[in-house]
């Protein structure tokens, strides 16, 4: 471990970036993700021991990376649902987050889930096998989720020989495939997970690729631009009010900004009272900002004294979302208990809760081939499709496009408190 | 020694901005929440976070520890001072209480440990003081089988944890909606590292029990680990008492907390020591080893 690079001092200044990756084991997706912790030295001597054990156990001659990582056949024979894995590693640039999720179309849910938090998707294609239909269900859904930033990998390229033209052929297929969805920055990578080519180190075997390693893509990938930093948005999560005699007056709103920059000083419209306001000051603990962005979590306090609750929205007096009762989702259904046409779900929207009515099903989308089917309303587990819902009251609200987080929606089953929905406002 | 880019936080302050919204969301969502103290690290800093999340007010939410009775006296004397600084209520579910009225049985042998007779305690302390959900510091880096938990993770009216009723969790939007009787385990700082915790003490200047830092002590080797010699711990004929400059990497019950020989005394030398470490955390922790 190279200490000098871990210093203090340095690892203040990182940032943070959260991916996805979406494959199957037959992809060499946990070999890709053991290889990416081995390399970048995140994988301590108690867990290899255990790894090269199972190795041996299992009549492996090498170790087996993929072990690191795999609890799939485990879960399996347990029965316990497949998931999202969260792991971590850090290099001396970022510190990462993989949400690790199957890739199997009955994981759909898992994948919209992993997808959902992440600022980018790593996409696995077997180089002998091309663009397949699991690769466009997963470039779908990264589009769908919008996740900015995709890396196509190409991998097993140790298999092909290591030729250009295999690589070549697959960037061209994704590409013509990528252009019909809404996929704004995509970089590929030839890669060897087994054999480590072009995952921290660069490979050897193929010097006509002249880009950089997935680790130096994962760490130069610009996200500063991620966030939504134009229409400001801060709904309210919790009323401060200290019941202490050097506080008395104070009443702050608590919440994390969830989009646009607010400074002190600037006039702001609460919905949904619609009354206008000054931003008296912007509190972080002990300290008094002048501006916050997202994702920051702050403390706002008003000039006047108006009356705020949790669920409310702070927004620029000239820069306001949709308000309304009637929107239109693109839907993940993710419970085994079919969706209820015109059934009523609890949702959850920002820090708001309201009830809502399933009005229609405009259609649902074949996450293999992408076609719309307009003929069938009945919507189960894993299914996307396009749904009108009513609320009882007023959202305040982006299309997810604008803003992930203002734009996102949870449908609960009102019987059993399960999460049973999850939409992106169109 | 910080500083923000242009509309860009670094990794620490966006997990610390994360932690607080979660910590938002129990206050908002619960109606009687409770904060499980440990007296280690991890539990320090979610203080710390709750404190930040809700000045000026207090934080709404008592802390409870469970008290396995066999702890390293600092640990005590560092929960007060620290429940008194911020003006928190302390609640102290006892193992040894479990035990004397019979819920909980006392494991003999030489590895016997009160750490899992603890889950007993908890269980019954939420249900006294009908708590509906508990903050505890988990961390999803800490071993394989974390990796999966949620922030906010179910559990059913016999407090059991059941794999077909978690939720999944999108975005940063949290349901914690149940029904009578179920309650909810909630990890702030799931997406937090070892590596993170300390560096985000350093950054804070965090006050941490001074277990954590260099210090001679009496200690025998059991299992490759190296154990404090505390009146409860039965030592084998073969153990022989050495002493040693040593430091907790983690802190807990005394009978399974492994302490590393080490000369760290800041928290600069922490953070490299842990750099530069090839063990995992619980590679030092003895009821992992059983």
């Amino acid at each position: 471990m190279q200490e000098e690079e871990f210093s203090s001092k340095a690892y203040l200044d990182m940032e943070l970036l959260r991916f996805t990756t979406a494959g199957s084991v037959d992809d060499g997706k946990s070999t890709l993700i053991g290889r990416l912790l081995y390399d970048s030295k995140s994988i301590f001597e108690d867990q290899l021991e255990a790894v090269k054990r199972a190795s041996i156990k299992k009549g492996n001659e090498t170790v087996d990376l993929s072990l690191l990582t795999d609890g799939l056949r485990a879960e399996r024979e347990q029965g316990i649902t497949i998931d999202v894995a969260y792991r971590y590693f850090a290099t001396p640039k970022r510190k990462f987050i993989i949400a690790d999720t199957p890739g199997h179309v009955q994981y759909t849910r898992n994948m919209v889930t992993g997808a959902s938090t992440a600022n980018a998707a790593i996409i696995l294609i077997d180089a002998r096998n091309g663009v397949t239909e699991q690769t466009h269900r997963h470039t779908f859904i990264a589009s769908l989720l919008m996740i900015p930033h995709i890396v196509v990998c190409v991998n097993k390229m140790d298999l092909v020989d290591y030729t250009e033209e295999a690589y070549e052929e697959i960037k061209n297929n994704f590409s013509d495939f990528a252009a019909k969805l809404a996929v704004k920055d995509v970089r590929f990578v030839p890669i060897s997970a087994l054999n480590g080519d072009n995952v921290v180190e660069k490979s050897k075997k193929m010097l006509w690729y002249h880009g950089g390693t997935l680790r130096y893509i994962l760490e130069n990938i610009h996200i500063g631009s991620d966030h939504n930093h134009i229409d400001g948005r801060f709904p309210v999560q919790y009323v401060v009010r200290p019941q202490r005699d050097e506080f008395h007056d104070f009443r702050g709103y608590a919440g994390r900004v969830a989009g646009g920059v607010f400074r002190v000083g600037e006039r702001v419209k609460i919905l949904p009272s619609g009354f206008t306001s000054k931003v008296k000051s912007i509190i972080s603990y002990t300290k008094e900002l002048k501006e916050a962005f997202p994702p920051m979590s702050v403390i706002i306090t008003l000039e006047d004294d108006i009356d705020i609750s949790r669920g409310d929205m702070i927004v620029k007096e000239n820069n306001g979302p949709k308000i309304g009762q009637d929107i239109d989702i693109m839907m993940c259904w993710m419970s085994e208990k079919p969706m209820m046409l015109n059934g009523k779900y609890a949702i959850k929207h920002t820090t708001a809760d309201a009830r809502c009515l399933i009005k229609d099903v405009k259609y649902k989308v074949d996450v293999n081939t992408l076609k719309k089917v307009t003929d069938d309303k009945s919507i189960g587990l894993n299914e996307i499709a396009r749904v009108s819902l009513r609320t009882t009251k007023p959202l305040f609200y982006d299309s997810y496009r604008q803003n992930r987080k203002t734009g996102a929606i949870i449908l609960i089953d009102e019987a059993t408190n399960t999460t049973v929905g999850a939409g992106m406002i169109v | 020694m910080e500083q923000i880019k242009k509309y860009n936080l670094n990794h620490l302050r966006e997990l610390e901005a994360e932690s607080i919204y979660v910590l938002r969301e129990v206050a908002a969502q619960f109606e009687n929440p409770a904060l499980l103290f440990s007296g280690g690290k991890d539990s320090i800093i979610l203080v710390h976070l709750s404190v930040k999340a809700f000045w000026p007010a207090r934080i709404p939410f008592p802390l409870v520890h469970i008290d396995t009775g066999h702890n390293f006296e600092e640990t005590i004397a560092f929960r007060d001072k620290l429940t008194e600084e911020i003006g928190a209520q302390l609640i102290v579910g006892s193992v040894q209480e479990s035990i004397d009225e019979g819920k909980a049985v006392e494991e003999t042998g030489y590895n016997a440990s009160r750490n899992l007779l603890q889950t007993t305690t908890l269980l019954d302390t939420i249900e006294k003081y009908k708590f509906d959900a508990a903050i505890g510091g988990g961390r999803r880096d800490e071993e394989k089988a974390r990796a999966k938990e949620r922030f906010f993770s179910h559990r059913d009216e016999f407090g059991q944890w059941d794999p077909k009723n978690q939720r999944p969790e999108l975005w940063n939007i949290f349901n914690g909606k149940k029904n009578m009787g179920e309650n909810f385990r909630v990890f702030p700082i799931s997406n937090w590292t070892e590596m993170d915790v300390w560096q985000y003490i350093y950054m804070e200047n965090i006050d941490i029990p001074n277990l954590y830092y260099t210090h001679v002590r009496e200690v025998f080797k059991r299992d490759g680990v190296w154990l404090a010699n505390a009146p409860f711990m039965t030592r084998k004929p073969s153990e022989k008492v050495e002493k040693l400059r040593v430091r907790c990497r983690t802190i807990g019950d005394i009978s399974c907390t492994g302490l590393t020989e080490s000369t760290a005394d800041s928290l600069e030398e922490i953070i490299q020591e842990i750099a530069a470490t090839r063990i995992t955390e619980r590679g030092g922790r003895a009821d992992d080893k059983r």
